[in-house]
């Protein structure tokens, strides 16, 4: 049973010692707002925050997040970032959403001033078939003006 | 047009989202797991398990079934699952069922399956050449079709013609591959033998009846329902229907509800993708550069099995072979094989990409050929006159394709510019150009153009399209709409509530839409689904017909009420009336249709609900010459780009991409310019990064992303958007699709700007940078 706080709150579930942090997130816990596209750690879908960084959900055991914090797109504030996506109209199936946002939140805590260039390259660790990007880079590069 | 943000997004970003994965099961739900041949052809013999495993094999499975029922009758009979022989690396031979999706994974390794592996054919000429080993042997031959076609008088055309040039393509396979993977939750009821599916299926329903049938029950005892949200599909998810009847089909065996979620691995390997195809294309042209005449051999490759709507990647375009041109003769062979290859399926652009490819890069050449510039030859054959019937029956419903040109003749000036700076300084730069009709709204009896005429008779003459939509208000005035579109993100929702508050005079935020679809309650047709961009043509339009036939009602009941000419009613604000004083509230006025229909004036019918179908009557079958109106509304599009080749490397680099449109009235601007930057991020895909590759044996070598691998956003062009709207006289908005048009002009265009920049003639997608530099002079 890992002990680690999910979004601030302690967890008390049980897990397997091969059960993958997304199915843990997804399955045990019910917070099916992290998505799995790929299972093998390209397409980003999947991306929490561990311990403030982000990392691919899908490449991590649920037992190796025992003592950790993890943060999910659920516990994001629905603030400057969102609103930004909303008018940039940076999403449209949403499946791949998630990742990016967890991606986005980290990089600009990090880097409160991007350049173009440099949010393109967080977001080359995401994979999204809808949007071709740009929308979701003028979302990013929008919020961190805010 | 309207354009505000999207009722859909609040939800997504939350992580609120509800796709197949998040669903609950029902109780006692078991996990699939499907055990695939490893081999490409095999002949398939025992399958056993330890006692333990909940194993159905093929052919315990295939028992229950029939075969799927495919528009070709050849005999080469298609089950969801291999019986005596796999036919394609990934083909189910077995699935198994568990609590859970690990366990299932950990029995499938302890099924043993012998296989007595066979030749493969990999190629399709390849397959239809003597003596290649045979995957139906019924057949008796590789090849499935052959069929020809000629218009106006080809042969004349190419007698008189100056010069003939010719060009030879090979299209490879690819696929927007979604980010969801294929999952469903399938149950059998057995009282009512009937059983109910869920799943992110995106249509054409013309495969429901075809699921029904495989199952052995009417089609009303096959309920489909979809999911709230569907994580992409792009054509694939069509690809669904066979995984819907082999899942339905175990949980009737099992006597439990099964769920099965596809990995990456599984939809890599086995869901499906476009077809490839090998093009000979020639064209009769005159020393000005005018085209009279196109001869196309096309041989279409389907992969293992014509699975339905197959082979309807070949025959989408029929109509329009000649593309954005004013040619009167035209010269068709078609025909398609079967190779040892994932079966194809829908897939963005949907036949369009195939073709384009041939005829844009043979313009390019045609041009150069004659020493013509490039622009001027294409803008030279365009179609002029609005509508036109091109040769093999098309009708072109709106637009001014020159004056679309014309919006991008500045950006030609600037990327011609850059491109002479470049060269000076010893790059490698080149700019392309093409041009595309984009095709809206599919004749569902387009398919049958493969069939010969007598046989059509035969058979029933198909055609027509038909959408769907209800509009129901409630006692409180709130607006429910529903549609038969079934959206994987392109925001049905947002744009149907605008469209249809605009007809009642209210704001979006009074209208509720509900985009999850269910077989058994909603109004649908067999055209139902989300491809063919039929959402804003038709499906909206359906809508907007739908909220017209209430505000009608709406409107006699608000004049007797108010002692108004009915001519003076107007919609707005939330009133209905003449304006202040002589006006009720909306909402007053629905609540007076339900609480008091004793009191109705003569006429007037109390219900306030409306379904509405429609079908555009352009969309004839095919005629005794073969002749095809595949689309009811065709939109324009003109790329152009600039793109920069690393002379070390091979890598390009698009440095800028215009592409201007002619997609009729435009629903909601923001939306539309989305579709175009999607599409052409697939189209980037499929032009430098994406093919499915298969070795000799059949062996699929794309089976990651990090092998199959989609652009980034470093790799993604922002392209500049230009618009032209001229609406659509066929649709009832005006509008057409927009969001297929760039993958089909922009794999064209990106190889005549590649071309143009290392002044070579052949070239073949993916434009990858080894392949790439191996033609660096």
């Amino acid at each position: 049973m890992p002990r680690m706080t999910v979004n601030g709150e302690a967890v008390d579930a049980a897990a397997e010692p091969r059960l993958l942090l997304s199915d843990f997130l997804r399955h045990t816990l019910g917070l099916t707002g992290t998505h799995v596209g790929c299972e093998h750690g390209v397409c980003g879908a999947c991306t929490v925050l561990i311990d403030g960084r982000p990392a691919r959900s899908c490449l991590a055991l649920a037992v190796q997040c025992e003592g950790a914090e993890v943060v999910t797109v659920e516990g994001l504030e629905e603030g400057v970032l969102h609103a930004a996506f909303r008018r940039h109209f940076a999403l449209q199936c949403g499946f791949c959403t998630a990742g990016i946002l967890m991606s986005l939140t980290a990089f600009l805590r990090e880097t409160p001033r991007p350049t173009e260039r440099e949010v393109r390259e967080v977001l080359s660790g995401h994979l999204c078939r809808c949007t071709g990007y740009t929308p979701i880079v003028a979302a990013a590069l929008d919020a961190a003006d805010a | 047009m309207t354009g505000g943000e999207r009722v859909e997004d609040r939800a997504l970003l939350g992580g609120r989202g509800r796709f197949i994965d998040d669903l609950p099961a029902p109780p006692r739900t078991l996990h699939a797991a499907i055990l695939r041949s490893p081999h490409a052809h095999a002949q398939l013999g025992s399958i056993s398990a330890p006692d333990g495993v909940r194993l159905f094999t093929g052919p315990e499975i295939a028992a229950g079934l029939r075969p799927f029922i495919a528009a070709l009758r050849a005999p080469m009979r298609h089950f969801p699952v291999a019986t005596d022989k796999a036919r394609y690396v990934g083909e189910p031979v077995a699935v198994v069922l568990a609590e859970d999706r690990y366990r299932a994974e950990d029995a499938l390794e302890l099924v043993e399956v012998e296989y007595e592996p066979l030749p493969a054919v990999v190629s399709p000429s390849a397959a239809i050449a003597e003596g290649a080993p045979l995957l139906h042997e019924a057949a008796g031959t590789n090849l499935a079709n052959r069929r020809r076609f000629s218009y106006g008088d080809p042969e004349g055309a190419f007698a008189a013609a100056d010069r003939r040039f010719a060009i030879e393509v090979s299209y490879p396979r690819s696929a927007v591959t979604p980010i969801e993977c294929f999952g469903l939750i399938a149950a059998w009821d057995p009282d009512a033998d009937a059983f109910e599916v869920t799943a992110p299926f995106q249509g054409p329903f013309a495969l429901h009846p075809v699921m029904a049938a495989a199952l052995g029950v009417p089609a009303n005892r096959l309920r489909l329902r979809t999911p709230p949200d569907s994580g992409g599909s792009f054509g694939i998810k069509q690809g669904l229907a066979p995984y819907i009847v082999l899942m339905a089909a175990i949980a009737r065996l099992a006597g439990r509800p099964v769920k099965w979620i596809e990995d990456r691995l599984e939809h890599l390997t086995a869901a499906g993708s476009a077809t490839n195809r090998e093009t000979r294309l020639e064209a009769a042209v005159m020393s000005d550069g005018r085209v009279t005449a196109l001869r196309y051999t096309q041989l279409e490759d389907c992969g293992a099995y014509i699975k339905a709507p197959e082979p309807a990647t070949l025959y989408r375009m029929h109509g329009a072979m000649t593309g954005a041109y004013d040619i009167p003769n035209l010269e068709v062979e078609n025909s398609i094989a079967v190779t040892n290859k994932t079966p194809s399926g829908l897939n963005r652009g949907f036949g369009g990409p195939q073709v384009y490819f041939a005829l844009e890069r043979l313009m390019h050449r045609i041009a150069d050929g004659l020493g013509l510039d490039r622009l001027e030859v294409l803008r030279r054959n365009l179609v002029r006159e609005m509508p036109h019937r091109t040769a093999s029956g098309a009708l072109y419903d709106s637009g001014d394709f020159g004056a679309v040109v014309d919006l991008a003749r500045t950006a030609i000036d600037e990327l011609r510019a850059r491109r002479a700076a470049a060269r000076a300084e010893g790059r490698l730069y080149g700019v392309g150009l093409a041009a595309a009709v984009e095709p809206t709204v599919s004749n569902m009896g387009y398919i049958t153009t493969v069939l010969e005429h007598e046989d059509r008779l035969a058979g029933g003459l198909k055609n027509g399209a038909l959408a769907a939509a209800t509009v129901a208000i409630d006692p409180h005035g709130g607006v429910t709409v529903t549609g038969d579109s079934i959206p994987q993100g392109q925001g049905h929702r947002t744009v149907l509530a605008e469209v249809v508050a605009g007809v009642f005079g209210l704001a979006p935020a009074d209208i509720r839409v509900v985009t999850e679809f269910d077989s058994a309650r909603d109004a649908w047709s067999i055209a139902a689904g989300n491809y063919s961009c039929r959402f804003a043509p038709a499906v909206a339009g359906t809508a907007w017909r739908a909220a017209r036939t209430l505000r009608g009602r709406l409107a006699r009941l608000a004049a007797a009420r108010l002692d108004l000419p009915l001519e003076d009613i107007r919609f707005e604000g939330g009133m209905v009336g003449a304006g202040p004083g002589r006006e009720v509230p909306f909402a007053r006025l629905a609540g007076l249709a339900h609480w008091s229909p004793g009191t109705l004036p003569q006429g007037v019918e109390p219900a306030l609900r409306a379904t509405e179908f429609w079908t555009p009557p352009e969309l004839g079958p095919p005629d005794a010459e073969d002749r095809i109106n595949g689309s009811a509304a065709y939109g324009f599009i003109f790329d152009a780009c600039g793109v920069e080749v690393d002379a070390d490397t091979g890598r390009v680099r698009i440095d800028r991409y215009v592409t201007a449109h002619d997609a009729g009235r435009l629903l909601h601007r923001p939306m539309a310019d989305g579709q175009v930057r999607g599409s052409l991020s697939n189209a980037v895909g499929a032009a430098l990064f994406e093919a499915f590759v298969y070795d000799g044996a059949g062996q699929p070598l794309a089976g990651t992303f990090a092998d199959y691998p989609p652009p980034t956003a470093c790799e993604t062009p922002d392209p500049e958007i230009l618009h032209l709207e001229s609406p659509s006289p066929f649709t009832p908005l005006g509008a057409k699709g927009i969001g297929e048009g760039n993958t089909m002009s922009a794999p064209a265009c990106i190889a005549n700007a590649v071309a143009d920049a290392l002044g070579v003639d052949d070239l073949e997608l993916p434009l990858t940078p080894a392949r790439v530099a191996a033609l660096i002079p």
